[in-house]
């Protein structure tokens, strides 16, 4: 046999993988925590959802702006004179990324599995009650009576193959009654920008990109590869990016920004986030149950609660605790949403003696004793925001013990109402007020523990999604948050600033969402 | 032997349960995984399916038996943060920790004993009195502080060896080794001395104090007298009685090298077992933790044994106690 052949072969095989590899543009990032799985329907949680989503294509995307642009659909709206039907036209010639093409049943599929009980994104499609095939490439989306902000809502589902998950048996999204694993975990097979090559759950996902996408011209980006390992510890985290190991860290922490910003080779970016931070008050139970005062509810009186927003010295925490990066609030939705004003996002005014006075007017010249519950592994800086707050309160004569505890166990406490007074972030994934309002404001919202109780923010909250005139549904929006304004139902506190770490080499436009998407990622050499 | 042999294995079942049990008791104080799960957009209703689906709002007692029945039939679920099964999980992220455990060891047993030696020979050199000194170090800083340490001179300084992860791994067979690539002995060599520093460290400081005392006993004397090599007298004869307890610390630290392994696994996000711990930890993810849990117990349970067999080899008279023993019974 000619013996010569093999090495030469090698030899070339060798060289022929260099230059490929040099060639490669390979962007590595790392993150706290990895996603939950690689189904786009079975954990609504943001980094999975955001991983969901460079590899399916959403019917409706945003763009770097969280403005709507064309998804799968082209072209969507509400038929004449039918409010509660959309009618959504398909884009034509895309392909899954095993080669079968996109077509109406798809589309239809991917929503009716996220419809399932075992899904978690049903709630953002629930106002669906059928679909219908008008051909290959349209689609209608019947709701049970107007839904504006249906398009918002779409944006949030990946839209997967029909006959991929009919051949995996993948119909449904992960069942924990069932001891199988779902084929979906760990594989996909979407439209979308990029391709699942490995995902090895907590240790490493790679992606690779998919030349046949249909966006590229428009997004631009250059990125051939992504190699993803989440990084726990946020003192790796940062040495990995320091040391080179990786171009790009979503959560850098606080206290080492500074480190990141005088690297010759590195910069920080950084964005308004669409998420507020507040405290709940509970002002409707008859006693609290960790105050020292008995038979009634300090908090139940309005100069209370205005008495312990005055106190709180936003500026101080956001110079102090937040380093710089936080945008103080005076309202629970930042811009952006709509529904926000920059006169509804003004503060009252920071007045420790006016605090005092409203307080003695209340009947507590000595203050009372509550307890503080915090998270400490949630937002940004929970625990020490919490920390810098306890003796601002304490300036009153307000005697708040902290209990800060991890999310696991904090949440459980403010949702089962166990808790006085508590922290929690609102982040508006619709972009619309109407969300802020049907969880944290109506009598039945599902987060709203304060137990504020408003027959007319009910009735407001109930008309915003049924109402299309845009001029009389954006009133309706006003005058509610005008009322929860003026009834200090809770005490807001500032809106996150996104901070991302990424080499100079890199440029990533940031999303409002906090989640890195790597279609309009550009590297240079 | 066989007799003794079983009566292990019944009090290894008895440990087993035990810390089974407490595991889930404990579980209902680390908090509810359901918020970690759904985003919060989901409705208390839909919370509260969940929570029933996954068995949570079951007594302790029914979760603790289910899990036994589970556990029993190598079945511990389908993790929630992962939403892969367990096994398969653990099966995976094992052999990161073993050879992380298994490189470190031989680290702390060769350098350990190694410098031991030297150091209770030469009690007096400077060089003895140095290793000494620095060797406080190993004891007295935590895990989590000489990794980061380490990681800050090695990675971010000098820029020689990866700060995180286990670099390029072979595939044999079901075992994911890192020990046969170039990258993978790089990324070993941090994680592996940050964990056996501390192992290290206590059998140095173990084989200095036998050698000084064994050096003392007539029977070195005597044979100095015989006119053997020193090289005879301190390898063959006073190394070889120091040996008795080093085993038995050598191998009870094996089990604390596992257990420690948690820290130093998460400073370096080593993908290995304890990693996967504390990430399920963080999430309440349950069934992560139940069968970690009940693995570190079989792993500590099947030390010992080792540990009490091996005396047995070492150490002859153990041996002939246990053969008179036999007879007179």
């Amino acid at each position: 046999m000619k013996a010569w052949l093999v090495p030469t072969t090698v030899a070339m095989a060798v060289c022929f993988g260099a230059w490929e590899a040099s060639a490669k543009n390979v962007l590595r990032w790392a993150s706290q925590g990895d996603a939950i799985t690689a189904d786009p329907h079975s954990a609504n949680e943001s980094p999975t959802i955001a991983a969901a989503l460079q590899v399916h294509d959403a019917l409706i995307d945003r763009d770097p702006d969280m403005k709507l642009i064309a998804g799968l659909a082209t072209k969507w709206g509400t038929l004449p004179g039918q409010s509660n039907v959309w009618r959504l036209k398909l884009r034509k010639g895309v392909k899954f990324h095993d080669g079968t093409p996109f077509t109406a049943d798809d589309a239809i599929f991917s929503l009716e599995r996220a419809k399932q009980k075992s899904s978690d994104m049903k709630a953002y499609i629930s106002s669906i009650v059928e679909m219908r095939k008008v051909d290959d490439h349209t689609v209608d989306l019947i709701t049970k009576g107007p839904n504006p902000i249906l398009p918002n809502q779409l944006t949030a589902i990946g839209i997967m193959s029909r006959a991929w998950a009919k051949k995996h048996k993948v119909e449904k999204p992960q069942d924990f009654r069932k001891q199988e694993e779902s084929y979906a975990a760990r594989h996909a097979n979407g439209t979308g920008p990029y391709m699942l090559k490995l995902r090895e759950p907590g240790v490493r996902t790679i992606l690779v990109r998919n030349p046949n996408w249909w966006g590229w011209k428009d997004a631009g980006g250059n990125v051939d590869e992504i190699v993803y390992t989440p990084i726990k510890n946020a003192a790796t985290r940062v040495a990995a990016l320091l040391s080179g190991q990786v171009d790009f860290v979503l959560d850098p922490p606080f206290q080492d920004l500074n480190r990141i910003k005088r690297n010759p080779n590195l910069k920080l970016v950084q964005k308004a986030q669409i998420r507020t931070i507040f405290f709940g008050i509970d002002g409707s139970s008859k006693e609290l149950r960790t105050a020292d005062v008995k038979g009634k509810n300090p908090f139940a009186d309005k100069r209370v609660r205005e008495a312990m927003y005055r106190v709180i010295d936003i500026e101080a925490i956001r110079r102090v605790v937040m380093k710089g990066y936080s945008v103080p609030a005076g309202m629970i939705t930042a811009p952006g949403v709509t529904g926000y004003t920059p006169a509804l996002d003004r503060r009252l005014a920071h007045d420790p003696a006016r605090a005092k006075q409203l307080l003695a007017e209340a009947g507590y010249p000595n203050g009372f004793s509550v307890r503080l519950d915090c998270p400490n592994n949630r937002y940004n800086n929970d625990e020490k925001i919490c920390i810098a707050v306890v003796p601002m309160l304490a300036r009153i004569g307000i005697r708040a013990t902290l209990d800060a505890q991890p999310k696991s166990k904090h949440f459980v406490t403010v949702a089962r109402k166990q808790s006085d007074f508590y922290m929690l972030g609102w982040g508006v994934v619709t972009l619309d007020s109407h969300f802020v309002f049907s969880y944290l404001f109506h009598s039945r919202g599902a987060w709203n523990r304060t137990g504020y109780s408003n027959a007319r923010i009910d009735e407001l909250t109930d008309a915003m999604p049924v109402t299309s005139d845009l001029k009389k549904r954006n009133a309706i929006i006003a005058e509610a948050w005008k009322i929860v304004r003026d009834d200090i139902v809770y005490l807001p506190l500032h809106h996150q600033v996104i901070v991302w770490g990424m080499s100079k080499k890199l440029d990533l436009p940031m999303r409002a969402d906090d989640a890195a998407y790597f279609r309009w990622a550009k590297l240079k050499k | 032997m066989f007799s003794y042999l079983v009566n292990r294995v019944f009090q290894a079942v008895g440990v087993l349960l035990v810390v089974a049990l407490l595991s889930f008791v404990i579980f209902n104080y680390v908090g509810d995984p359901i918020n970690n799960m759904v985003g919060q957009e989901a409705t208390l209703e839909d919370r509260e399916e969940l929570r029933e689906r996954l068995g949570l709002n079951d007594s302790v007692l029914v979760q603790f038996l289910r899990f036994v029945a589970n556990a029993a039939e190598g079945e511990f679920g389908i993790s929630y943060q992962f939403q892969r099964k367990v096994s398969d999980l653990i099966l995976e992220r094992m052999p990161a920790t073993l050879e992380l455990v298994f490189v470190s060891a031989v680290i702390a047993l060769a350098a350990g004993i190694g410098l031991g030696v030297f150091t209770g020979l030469r009690r007096d050199s400077w060089l003895s009195r140095f290793v000494l000194t620095v060797s406080l170090v190993g004891v007295s800083l935590p895990t989590f502080v000489i990794g980061i340490l380490l990681i800050y001179i090695f990675s971010v300084g000098l820029e020689w060896l990866p700060s995180f992860g286990r670099g390029d791994t072979v595939r044999i067979g079901d075992w994911d080794s890192g020990l046969l690539t170039g990258s993978g002995w790089l990324a070993i060599i941090l994680p592996a001395i940050t964990l056996g520093l501390f192992q290290l460290t206590i059998i140095l400081r173990l084989v200095r104090a036998e050698m000084l005392e064994v050096l003392r006993t007539d029977y070195i004397k005597f044979a100095r007298a015989r006119g053997l090599s020193r090289r005879a007298i301190n390898f063959g004869h006073a190394l070889k009685n120091t040996m008795v307890p080093v085993i038995t610390i050598a191998g009870l630290q094996i089990g604390t090298l596992i257990a420690f392994s948690i820290i130093t696994e998460t400073v370096f996000q080593w993908p290995g077992m304890g990693l996967l711990f504390i990430q399920g930890v963080e999430f309440a993810d349950v069934p992560i933790m139940g069968a970690y849990l009940l693995l570190a117990a079989i792993a500590f349970v099947a030390i010992n044994l080792i540990v009490d067999l091996l005396y047995a080899a070492v150490d002859p008279r153990l041996r002939v106690s246990a053969q008179r023993g036999k007879g007179t019974a």
